[in-house]
């Protein structure tokens, strides 16, 4: 079992749900992402997801945009991530990364599976790689055992959506809405029931992303879903502080609040 | 006509919508679904013979098509090649567009949906949108770079007329892949409702196919009416490539006749050893952008490189992936035209013919005055063009009016 697959199994024994927070890789900094990273570790972030920042996320919200462009920026390169998941996967937490797939493509896809194994990360989420376009990352992620996390949408048919996580490995990513990432004030209506039809499909545990950005919403995902992911009420937190010693103290409040979220699942 | 028809040069892609290594579908999966409704939609259409005759009405009665092809004798003598301009340049809105959007509008209304988005650049898609949302009484919003919005405010003028709304786009180099960007975020939001009515053949599949084939008359028409014309075929057939839609409308009839020479001029901007260009087959590499793996001008991390070129319309750093296809397999030719040359013939066609070309055609006149003296080599006679004159200059004034130093000062 992965060690994603260990995380989510502790948690469960623990009657609660896993805590998943994103951060792009270079934002602002190559070592300011790190010391983000590992801050949210320290306060209570389960699992890592770095982010490769891409030219053109058409997954993204206005806030990941940001970030990703003011990483790109400062020169962020694919290498300098692999260095990042390094060392954040120093910290012990589980670091899985996600990315559009050019950059993958272009790094060389059994090359960056090879590197992304040697870093310690335990796999990849890809937004906008879907299985049946998946054959080279199919053969790369099995050659070099890392957990391939594809997409689950409310619209996905009940076909599409059993291939879906047949090709899984680690864990499901749910996407709550129909919509881009970036944190809302109304619950989704459609998370809960696409995580039953995923349960149904499969044993694999199920993360619920997008929309997500406070305690009480964390709770209430922890309620139905294995997983909550949380990324742009995280980076929001360092966009708008003043410093990075600023923006490190206020995303340690909100990666504890989210902590506390997913430690009292609402029914 | 078949669509399962197994991929061969001109004919279809596989049925996931590859083109050789190209093609494809790169994208989240909330937007699969609408993909295969898409693509179911368009592939009953085809087959229906009341759609074929609605649309052709359609192109008829309201675009004005077929367009002419007019025998350029003075530009033809000035050049040394037998030119026929294939005239898209007299379609309503003033381009190949209105084809693409009067088919997709067709298509959404099938769908039941009552919205469209579209990106644009220049502005000519999204007017040709908004036109076409006007006539079959669809709600329409246009994404637009903000630097374009700038650029070319007298077409958001027209879009906003015709009952748009127009969304300036703040992201990123704020241009039309930005748009792009911002209109498939739209359509993730709203897919239930709306229909992404694609500006060119690139993009997920079915837009590859579903596009070329609503411009595939052009070629159709302009086979025929060479034939009748000249009572043989064109030794070439020309046309710009941007992300490339008026250059598949105007090959596709031709792909099956080897002795028709294929050619697509790329927007080469200050010259591909420059960097400052939009060639992105002959200056960029396999990659996938906006939905579908094709040529793409990156960098070595795959990040996307900005484009430039005079021409807003070719100002793009993708083409679509039935090209890259084409390339490959040597069946059509591929070639840059730098600004400078594309000017040089925008002015000559002004004052041979009388006829303002678009930028974007100025760049397949361009490259057609580079191929006639080796095509005359070859065949021991002057060559037969057909050139796809695909827009008219009208959007142009001001840009070419700086250009060529014409614009009184205020």
């Amino acid at each position: 079992m992965s060690r994603i697959g260990v995380a989510f199994d502790q948690a469960r024994a623990e009657g609660r749900a896993v805590l998943v927070g994103c951060m792009p890789a270079g934002f602002p900094t190559v070592e300011g992402s790190i010391a983000a990273m590992t801050a949210m570790v320290e306060a209570g972030v389960d699992v890592i997801e770095v982010e490769i920042p891409y030219s053109d996320p058409v997954m993204d919200g206005p806030v990941i945009q940001q970030a990703s462009d003011i990483a790109l920026a400062g020169g962020v390169r694919v290498a300098d991530t692999l260095r990042i998941v390094d060392a954040v996967a120093a910290t012990g937490a589980p670091v899985v990364t996600m990315t559009y797939w050019n950059p993958i493509e272009q790094y060389g896809v059994d090359a960056f599976a090879r590197d992304l194994a040697a870093a310690g990360g335990t796999g990849l989420i890809t937004p906008d790689l879907i299985p049946d376009e998946a054959q080279e990352w199919l053969a790369a992620s099995d050659a070099y055992g890392l957990d391939r996390t594809f997409l689950v949408s409310p619209s996905s048919t009940d076909a599409r959506l059993q291939m879906t996580v047949e090709h899984c490995r680690g864990f499901v990513y749910a996407t709550a809405i129909m919509g881009v990432t970036g944190a809302r004030t109304q619950a989704s209506a459609a998370a809960p029931v696409l995580v039953s039809r995923v349960r149904a499909a499969t044993d694999l545990p199920v993360g619920v992303g997008l929309g997500i950005g406070t305690g009480e919403q964390a709770g209430t995902a922890a309620g139905f879903a294995d997983g909550v992911i949380v990324g742009s009420a995280l980076i929001r937190r360092l966009l708008d502080a003043p410093s990075l010693s600023a923006g490190l103290t206020a995303l340690r409040e909100l990666s504890a609040e989210l902590a506390a979220g997913v430690r009292a699942p609402t029914p | 006509m078949s669509v399962d028809t197994p991929a061969g040069p001109g004919l279809y892609p596989d049925a996931a919508g590859h083109f050789g290594r190209f093609g494809g579908r790169f994208v989240p999966e909330a937007l699969v679904a609408a993909l295969d409704e898409l693509d179911g939609a368009w592939r009953t259409a085809m087959g229906e013979e009341s759609f074929q005759t609605e649309f052709a009405a359609l192109l008829r009665d309201y675009a004005g098509a077929p367009s002419l092809l007019y025998p350029a004798r003075r530009l033809s003598a000035k050049i040394g090649a037998q030119v026929l301009l294939k005239r898209e340049d007299l379609n309503h809105t003033g381009a190949h567009k209105v084809r693409n959007v009067l088919g997709q509008a067709l298509l959404t209304k099938r769908m039941g949906k009552q919205r469209v988005i579209a990106e644009t650049g220049a502005g000519q898609h999204g007017v040709a949108t908004a036109t076409a949302a006007a006539l079959f009484d669809l709600e329409c919003v246009v994404y637009m770079g903000e630097v374009d919005t700038q650029r070319q405010a007298l077409n958001v003028a027209r879009m906003r007329m015709l009952g748009a709304t127009v969304v300036p786009v703040t992201a990123g180099s704020r241009t039309l892949k930005d748009a792009m960007n911002e209109a498939m975020r739209d359509w993730v939001a709203n897919v239930d409702s709306t229909h992404y009515l694609i500006g060119t053949a690139a993009g997920p599949h079915p837009f590859p196919a579903l596009v070329r084939d609503f411009v595939r008359g052009i070629g159709d028409e302009a086979r025929q009416q060479c034939l009748d014309l000249v009572g043989a075929l064109p030794d070439a057939v020309t046309a710009c490539v941007g992300g490339g839609s008026n250059a598949l409308g105007v090959f596709h009839a031709f792909v099956d006749d080897p002795s028709v020479r294929l050619y697509g001029f790329e927007a080469g901007g200050d010259g591909p050893a420059t960097g400052r260009h939009a060639a992105s087959i002959t200056g960029g590499s396999s990659g996938v952008l906006h939905g579908t793996r094709t040529y793409v001008l990156q960098d070595a991390d795959g990040q996307t490189v900005e484009s430039h070129s005079i021409s807003a319309g070719l100002d793009y750093p993708g083409v679509g992936p039935e090209h890259a296809w084409l390339h490959d397999t040597g069946r059509a030719t591929y070639r840059p035209v730098t600004d400078a040359d594309a000017m040089a013939a925008f002015e000559l066609l002004c004052r041979t013919e009388g006829i303002i070309p678009a930028i974007e055609s100025s760049h397949a006149l361009a490259g057609t005055v580079a191929i006639a003296p080796e095509l005359t080599a070859e065949l021991g006679r002057e060559p037969v063009v057909v050139v796809n004159l695909s827009g008219r200059g009208d959007k142009d004034v001001h840009t070419a009016g700086e250009y060529f130093g014409v614009l009184d000062k205020e």
